[in-house]
């Protein structure tokens, strides 16, 4: 690079409404935003955003931008779609345990089908302390490995009985898979990607495995998109769930981390804008309001299991409500007088089908803008018809909604700092029942754009350990070491990388074991 | 009355054994897909009534033990409960007429249909608790001297162990240090008794009371009429409590999960406070202060919209829960069964009083509110 650094920053965030993207520059100032209707091939919706974005700063300015950051629904949508899977040999490592679940056992069947997955077991795993079921076995691994190159398999995962607590054989089983296939071979390693909970863990992990190809034409094609406005040679980044970015060679290995990145860019672009690290992020869209914690400055973890496509996985997912609330909720009086706001709504067609401007659907934007409480959003003579006591009746149905999805998500009875994030956030009062401060920041409807391209690199690392074994401290002192070598192997400076989260959970009924979590971030390698 | 157990029946007793569960006995997920995955291969599962058995007839007990959240990761070969019943055959120098469930309520309802599918033995449609509760001798044939030997551990290896131990409680201790060893969960042959025992001693038809259940759930929810109501319906149960969980304490000493929850009022119960202590069922719930169900009582916790029964461990802040009392086997209700599952055994100075009673109370102490 030359003397004039090329610090300016492109986010992207594709939400199901809208796809919003923002230019910031080198003083994280932003310097330019839109928003366009998302699509259905996702990557035409991107490239009309990224396009209005750089005429807004014009192609002098442009050569400036020397990161893209990308948030997208490509992974999610693959999975739902069930389109361009790859098809992954799935190797259970667990013999003689396990056998009594077959692989992908509680899968819905069509998704079985379309997945095209072959399952193999072998002899090997370990127990909750740490001891062997049964020794390795090479052989099988070997056997596995030809019937692989034999038969085209694409992808593998690895999934071993806990090797959270012990990730040795999978491990060896992916050397062994490495020596006979080639480095390159795309292999998910179980440990690498979900946590306690074998099935889960296995599910997630063939998951993960199958989205390999999604993810390197998302990224090619992303790049592709930045060469077409002139933008070659810039840096770019995938955002993932915990609300950091990865390079393209990570996001290739770890795809499934790109689900539900969208919320969580809201909830960082929420502490940006208002530099508040502990609050409620209310992020109201066109059709679905998300609540998530924003914690030290980063998204909260959810702790239980979560269905991707209707399949079970414990990966490390984002805590989240979400509720049939947005801009073009649609809102109705019923028979018995009752008045409900959604969970349907006219999505994007806001802008055109609703009574503000001049379309015909009453929705949740008519109803802030009959009762006077935003300006500049339609035309108020178009809604001066709406009943008043429908009205109310109306914005107090979403106030509950709001209210009750912020308690939710709350962990202790306090008063919370509430964050207004998104488009539909006109709709929300700026008093809340359980909620101090309320902080509605400016540039509110693009936050999650902005969260995209502001985005740290993070590297984490969840284990189980045997007190017996390994002392509390060193076990910590372990955990925080790898996590910063993950951070420093996602593209972060090692200069910058520090220690963010370190969380002992300890495991019921498992004696002295211990699961410890640490995260670790670092800014981008500028 | 004979009829057939099959994949469907399974899917809805693994949902109401959660209900049973009283908040704990272990995620009956994995039991349920193990059942299911035997019952695809083998065929469904003849269950029988108590009455069924004749009274020379001998039926054994097929479970685990240990912790169900080993068994989340380390999922059974699914051999075990042949080996397990294999060993005990050649013990007992003969073929059991039928097997059954040791507790209804958790992960242990659905283990028994493994060995029933793949062996075509019948399941006798009972159980020794009615509900769960944490230790092996908390069963209706030990209260009445029945003793639980001689009891198989077998593991996913291969390896099992015959106990013949002098009383219950010894089993107890052996059985779980060796399913330590084993790898922290075993599944067991166990409680053999005769017909006429499980005649006297049994409580009947619980397995298809959770199967009632976890169908009055399903059904009430397509239909969208009330799944609370509908759950009271077929347990005899009590609405105790309406409220939203403000704080959940837990502590763990590797075998049992302790601690308590409080719930703040909600609607008519605004202004009261609920605290469930639990370790690892529900143990005790006191609105204000009060009593309003103790073990051996059921105290379950309901997700106030759908209904879901939601267990100790999914309790956290924020929760919008309905919490249901529901009377108990009367054989727990007898001096042997309160000395081994009363409020005393798990360190409440307090007198069991039937949940009926105090419901009933309950309505009184309202009606004087309003009054007032």
């Amino acid at each position: 690079m030359t003397s004039e650094k090329r610090t300016w920053r492109l986010g992207i965030d594709v939400g199901g409404t809208n796809t919003d993207a923002v230019v910031i520059d080198g003083d994280l100032q932003l310097v330019a935003a839109t928003k366009s209707p998302t699509t259905e091939d996702v990557m035409s919706g991107i490239e009309a955003a990224m396009h209005e974005v750089i005429r807004q700063i014009g192609p002098d300015a442009a050569k400036n931008i020397g990161f893209a950051m990308l948030g997208t629904t490509h992974c999610t949508n693959a999975i739902v779609e069930r389109k361009r899977l790859n098809k992954v040999a799935a190797v259970r490592v667990g013999a003689p345990a396990t056998t009594a679940v077959s692989c992908m056992a509680d899968w819905p069947d069509e998704l079985k089908q379309a997945m095209r997955v072959q399952d193999f077991l072998v002899h090997g795993g370990h127990e909750f302390d740490g001891r062997e079921i049964s020794e390795l076995s090479v052989e099988e691994l070997r056997e596995v490995a030809r019937i692989i190159a034999d038969e085209g398999y694409e992808s593998v995962a690895i999934t071993s009985v806990f090797s959270p607590v012990s990730d040795a054989h999978e491990q060896r089983a992916a050397a062994i898979m490495r020596d006979a296939l080639g480095d390159d071979f795309p292999i998910s390693i179980s440990s690498e990607i979900g946590s306690l909970g074998f099935l889960e863990r296995e599910n997630a992990s063939i998951l993960n495995a199958a989205l390999h190809d999604v993810a390197i034409t998302t990224a090619d094609s992303f790049e592709a998109a930045l060469a077409a406005e002139g933008l070659t040679d810039v840096a770019v980044y995938l955002g993932q769930n915990d609300g950091t970015l990865m390079s393209v060679e990570y996001a290739k290995r770890y795809p499934i981390f790109t689900i539900a990145c969208g919320p969580t860019n809201s909830i960082r672009g929420a502490s940006f804008l208002t530099k508040v690290k502990d609050a409620v992020v209310v992020d109201i869209g066109g059709t679905t309001t998300d609540v998530g914690v924003l914690s030290h400055g980063f998204p909260r973890e959810s702790m239980v299991a979560v269905e991707i496509g209707d399949v079970r996985t414990n990966f490390r997912m984002p805590d989240l409500v979400s509720v049939g609330l947005g801009g073009g909720s649609i809102v109705r009086q019923h028979e018995d007088g009752s008045v409900t706001v959604g969970p349907d709504s006219v999505g994007y067609r806001v802008t055109k089908d609703a009574l503000c401007f001049g379309g015909d659907v009453l929705t949740a934007t008519d109803i802030v803008v009959a009762k006077g409480l935003v300006e500049g959003v339609g035309d108020p003579a178009l809604v001066e018809g709406v009943d008043p006591a429908l009205a109310d009746a109306a914005y107090t149905e979403i106030t509950r909604i709001i209210e009750d999805a912020v308690d939710a998500m709350k962990t202790s009875a306090g008063d919370v700092t509430v964050i207004l994030v998104g488009g539909g956030s006109i709709l929300s009062p700026s008093h809340l029942e359980g909620a101090g401060e309320v902080l509605r920041p400016e540039n509110f409807g693009v936050a999650n754009a902005i969260g995209s391209a502001i985005a740290q690199v993070s590297g984490q690392i969840t284990k189980v350990f045997s007190l017996a074994e390994t002392p509390r401290d060193q076990a910590i002192a372990e955990s925080k070491e790898r996590a910063c070598a993950e951070a420093i192997a996602a593209g972060a400076n090692p200069e910058t990388v520090e220690v963010i989260e370190v969380e002992d959970i300890p495991m019921a009924y498992l004696g002295d074991a211990l699961c410890i979590r640490v995260k670790a971030v670092g800014d981008l390698m500028l | 009355m004979r009829r057939k157990v099959g994949v469907k029946e399974i899917e809805d007793m693994a949902l109401g054994a959660t209900v049973l569960g009283a908040g704990g006995g272990g995620d009956p997920y994995v039991g349920k897909l193990m059942a299911i995955e035997a019952i695809r291969k083998y065929g469904d599962v003849e269950l029988i009534s108590v009455d069924e058995v004749p009274d020379d007839e001998i039926v054994v007990v097929s479970q685990m033990m240990g912790a169900p959240t080993i068994m989340v990761e380390k999922i059974c070969s699914g051999l075990e409960p042949m080996a397990t019943y294999d060993e005990m055959v050649k013990e007992l120098g003969r073929e059991p007429y039928a097997i059954y469930a040791v507790e209804a309520g958790g992960v242990n309802s659905t283990i028994p249909f493994i060995l029933g599918a793949t062996r075509q033995i019948p399941v006798v449609d009972c159980d020794l608790m009615g509900r769960a509760f944490p230790e092996l001798q908390m069963t209706t044939l030990g209260i009445n001297g029945v003793k639980g030997m001689p009891a198989v551990l077998a593991d996913e290896k291969g390896n099992t162990v015959t106990v013949r131990a002098i009383d219950d409680r010894w089993l107890e201790r052996i059985a779980r240090q060796a399913t330590s060893v084993m790898g922290g969960y075993t599944i067991l042959a166990s409680y053999m008794c005769t017909g006429k025992q499980l005649k006297e001693y049994a409580i009947r038809d619980t397995p298809t009371l959770c199967e009632k259940i976890g169908r009055t759930l399903r059904e009430a929810r397509e239909q969208h009429e009330d799944p609370i109501d509908a759950v009271l319906g077929v347990t005899n149960g009590y609405r105790l409590f309406k409220g939203k969980v403000v704080d959940v304490e837990r502590n763990t000493d590797g075998m049992f999960v302790r601690g308590r929850a409080v719930v703040d009022g909600l609607e008519a119960d605004k202004g009261s406070q609920l605290i469930i202590n639990f370790q690892n069922e529900n143990i005790i719930a006191l609105k204000d202060g009060e009593a309003v169900c103790t073990s051996p009582d059921l105290i379950m916790s309901l997700d106030m919209e759908s209904g879901t029964p939601v267990t100790t461990e999914g309790l956290k802040y924020g929760a919008r829960i309905v919490v249901v009392g529901m009377p108990c086997d009367p054989q727990w209700r007898t001096e042997n069964g309160l000395a081994v599952v009363g409020p005393r055994t798990f360190g409440y100075d307090l007198d069991y009083v039937p949940v009926e009673e105090l419901a009933a109370q309950l309505v009184a102490a309202d009606t004087t509110d309003d009054e007032a």
